[in-house]
């Protein structure tokens, strides 16, 4: 069966947790003829004609939301964008109640954020479409994990068996933990490096090695994945200074030496130069893939958008 | 006019006196007149045949909270007592933070007027600080002299070393006695499940179970030079029970409790983020869960408390963080706690002790006793009958249960107070 016309086997896409090997790798290969279509002059496919994608988001972004309302509108969809101010939704009522009041338009897709963990999957039982998960809390951000592990198998050929150093704020990271999730799913080794203010408590459970030393954990590494610093999400001191974090726990070239030469660096975004990572890293071409990726984030979001519609549409068998 | 009743065909369990038989029991207007073998009983008594099921004393709750913000406070108080009356419980000691806050006198008063109609014996439990606040103490003296002996901030810990030793030395002047809620605020303050691996799978801030020790460990330290009376209300983990057992051992006045959620759930309870599961203190790891359930065998808690708190379903149906924590449970006391007695954990009179004579005897209760003269407050219960929990059929106005679909073995058939039946199992 090829990819174009496979069936995928859930309602919404909340989490990394709960897909299978098989499910992974069936929208790899799917946004990997996305990668191709974007890169053509016509971009615009009639895939999703007629259809309304709503992009909720309760929570500050502006990446992710326009990689998701390109990745729509590529695929022919209605999207209508919905942003809602974070001091407004503290209230329960006002995510039941939008959930019910979207649902009742009837869209099709929903792409929600939420700052709260768990709160997508609290607002995909209200409603009757596909939900997708642009970031839960510090649960998971699942089409993040999926650009870059697109983006790794782009680059290194594979996903298995490569040592991945996830690095910085792992704690307050619902990318970070997807990524640990499907990084384990596809067989790759998975190290977490941080101050132990910044790792969690248990996290060597989600089946990754523990490093609290950058030298350390970065040595023989194949891919270099730096985390933002989420300053907004910390309640009091997790490290004593910017200055001793980066001097720590920045990624430099000094630090990068020990990795694999040709070992790549990645960020979600945005990036805080000088504090997770120095400027002149992010910028080398040759290591980083950090713009590759967000051009792999559209990519992945129309394999996402796709696949979820397909019943719905009728492709499947 | 005098009114007897008698029920015979009973089996009898008295955990005070270690009383198991066949046998009868005869109430005389609101106080036990006789038991036994065989009793006399007068011509005109009324007679129940209990073909065999179980009556105990009626159940004494310690951690029962009243108000749902905003309902109405009276009707409230009114199915608490009928959710109480179901559950077999017959006294529940009714934690303060109701409105008003239940800190002075007046109030007492009028939260005891409020429960002249209810089915069921209410106790006060007064706060040990001004509006829960942590700052001032209440009139401990004039509410120990009235015969309201028993403190509590409830779900506030109270954070303040020096205003703790102060309120010992105080309380220890009148036999007062504290209650306290073991959750370090500092660490506890942004957390909402367990800490650990589930925490960090779900995303969720987590209390480390330290949050709940190192308040007991220095509450302990403080009352070694005091020897105040003191209950550490919720013990949820290894660690605090391996304090409590110390002090003991050291002699101090330390009795502890726990709530039915902590003995029959782990952390594992709470899925995909099911809000009915958010308990303050929180579901810990099954290690801790097994470790409390030795505790209780062992005597080194007393107490089995169901920590009753109604909370309206929008308080709930909301993301796991911002939903307000606590469930119901007078309704799950008795058939729950059971479950210790079927898989073998603790005997039946043992179970039943934490349930009655222990909270009794720490409250200074003359109830919780199968005794002559003691009140006639029973529970008549049938040990074998299965069936699943069912939160529709439950008395309470507030479902918030999170039992909901257990399957238990045990129900409630009769509950008397005072010798008036107030709850009758319908069939």
């Amino acid at each position: 069966m090829s990819s174009d016309n496979a069936p995928f086997p859930h309602q919404h896409l909340l989490g990394i947790e709960g897909l299978n090997e098989f499910e992974i790798k069936q929208i790899l290969d799917l946004a990997d003829k996305y990668v191709e279509q974007n890169r053509r002059t016509n971009k615009k496919k009639d895939l999703l004609e007629g259809m309304t994608q709503i992009n909720l988001f309760f929570e500050n972004s502006t990446r992710t939301r326009m990689s998701f309302e390109l990745a729509g509108k590529r695929l022919g969809a209605d999207v209508i964008n919905m942003s809602t101010s974070t001091s407004s939704i503290k209230k329960g009522e006002t995510l039941i109640d939008t959930a019910s009041t979207l649902n009742a338009m009837r869209p099709d897709l929903l792409v929600v954020r939420h700052d709260s963990s768990g709160a997508v999957k609290l607002l995909s039982r209200k409603v009757d479409c596909a939900v997708l998960n642009a970031g839960d809390g510090k649960h998971e951000h699942p089409t993040q994990a999926l650009l870059d592990a697109l983006t790794i198998r782009r680059r290194k050929g594979r996903l298995a068996r490569l040592t991945v150093a996830i690095c910085g704020d792992v704690t307050h990271s619902r990318v970070a933990r997807s990524n640990i999730h499907l990084l384990n799913i596809m067989g790759a080794r998975v190290r977490l490096i941080g101050p132990p203010t910044l790792i969690p408590t248990g996290a060597e459970k989600l089946g990754a090695e523990i490093y609290y030393n950058m030298e350390e954990g970065l040595k023989d590494c194949d891919i270099v994945m730096m985390l933002r610093l989420q300053t907004e999400r910390m309640h009091g001191g997790y490290f004593p200074s910017v200055t001793e974090y980066f001097s720590l726990y920045g990624l430099d070239y000094d630090k990068l030496a020990v990795a694999k030469e040709d070992a790549l660096i990645m960020h979600p975004g945005p990036m805080n130069r000088g504090v997770e990572i120095d400027a002149a890293v992010a910028d080398d071409l040759t290591r980083s893939a950090i713009q590759e990726q967000v051009e792999m984030g559209v990519a992945v979001r129309m394999a996402c958008l796709d696949l979820l519609t397909r019943t719905k549409r009728g492709v499947s068998n | 006019m005098t009114k007897y009743v008698l029920y015979k065909n009973a089996r009898l369990l008295d955990p005070a006196s270690g009383l198991d038989i066949k046998g009868e029991l005869l109430t005389k207007n609101s106080k036990i007149d006789a038991l036994g073998k065989k009793v006399d009983a007068p011509d005109d008594a009324e007679i129940l045949d209990l073909k065999g099921k179980c009556l105990c004393p009626g159940l004494i709750d310690m951690r029962v909270f009243v108000g749902i913000p905003g309902a109405d406070y009276k009707d409230t108080i009114l199915n608490t007592g009928e959710a109480a009356a179901a559950g077999g419980v017959t006294t529940v000691c009714v934690q303060p933070n109701s409105n008003p806050i239940i800190d002075c006198f007046p109030n007492i008063e009028y939260l005891t007027s409020r429960a002249k109609n209810a089915l069921v014996k209410f106790i006060p439990m007064p706060a040990v600080t001004k509006q829960l606040e942590g700052k001032e103490m209440t009139d401990i003296g004039l509410m120990s002299k009235a015969g309201y002996k028993t403190f509590t901030d409830c779900s506030a810990t109270i954070e303040n070393a020096a205003l703790m030793s102060r309120i010992f030395k105080y309380a220890s002047a009148f036999d007062a006695q504290i209650v306290q809620h073991l959750s370090e605020p500092s660490l506890s303050r942004n957390g909402c499940m367990n800490a650990g691996e589930l925490a960090t799978r779900l995303g969720l801030p987590g209390i480390p179970t330290a949050a709940e020790t190192i308040v007991l460990e220095r509450d302990i330290r403080l009352l070694r030079s005091t020897n105040c009376r003191y209950h550490a209300s919720q013990i949820t983990c290894a660690d605090s029970i391996e304090v409590v057992k110390n002090a003991k051992e050291l002699g101090l006045k330390i009795t502890a409790g726990v709530a039915v959620p902590h003995l029959a759930l782990n952390e594992y309870a709470i899925e995909d983020y099911r809000t009915f599961t958010k308990l303050s203190p929180p579901l810990r790891s099954e290690e801790d869960r097994l470790a409390v359930i030795d505790a209780l065998r062992k005597g080194i808690i007393d107490v089995i408390v169901s920590g009753h708190d109604p909370e309206d379903p929008e308080s709930k149906r909301v993301p796991f963080e911002h939903a307000e924590a606590g469930v119901i449970g007078l309704e799950t006391l008795l058939n729950v706690s059971l479950e210790m007695y079927r898989n073998g954990s603790l005997d039946l009179l043992d179970i039943l002790s934490k349930l009655t004579c222990n909270p009794a005897r720490i409250m200074g209760l003359d109830s919780g006793v199968l005794k002559v003269g003691a009140p006639a407050d029973l529970c008549i219960f049938d040990l074998n009958v299965p069936y699943r929990i069912d939160p529709e059929k439950m008395v309470s106005v507030t479902k918030n249960t999170c039992f909901d679909g257990r399957p238990v073995q045990g129900r409630v058939i009769k509950t008397v107070v005072g010798g008036v039946s107030v709850y009758e199992y319908a069939s």
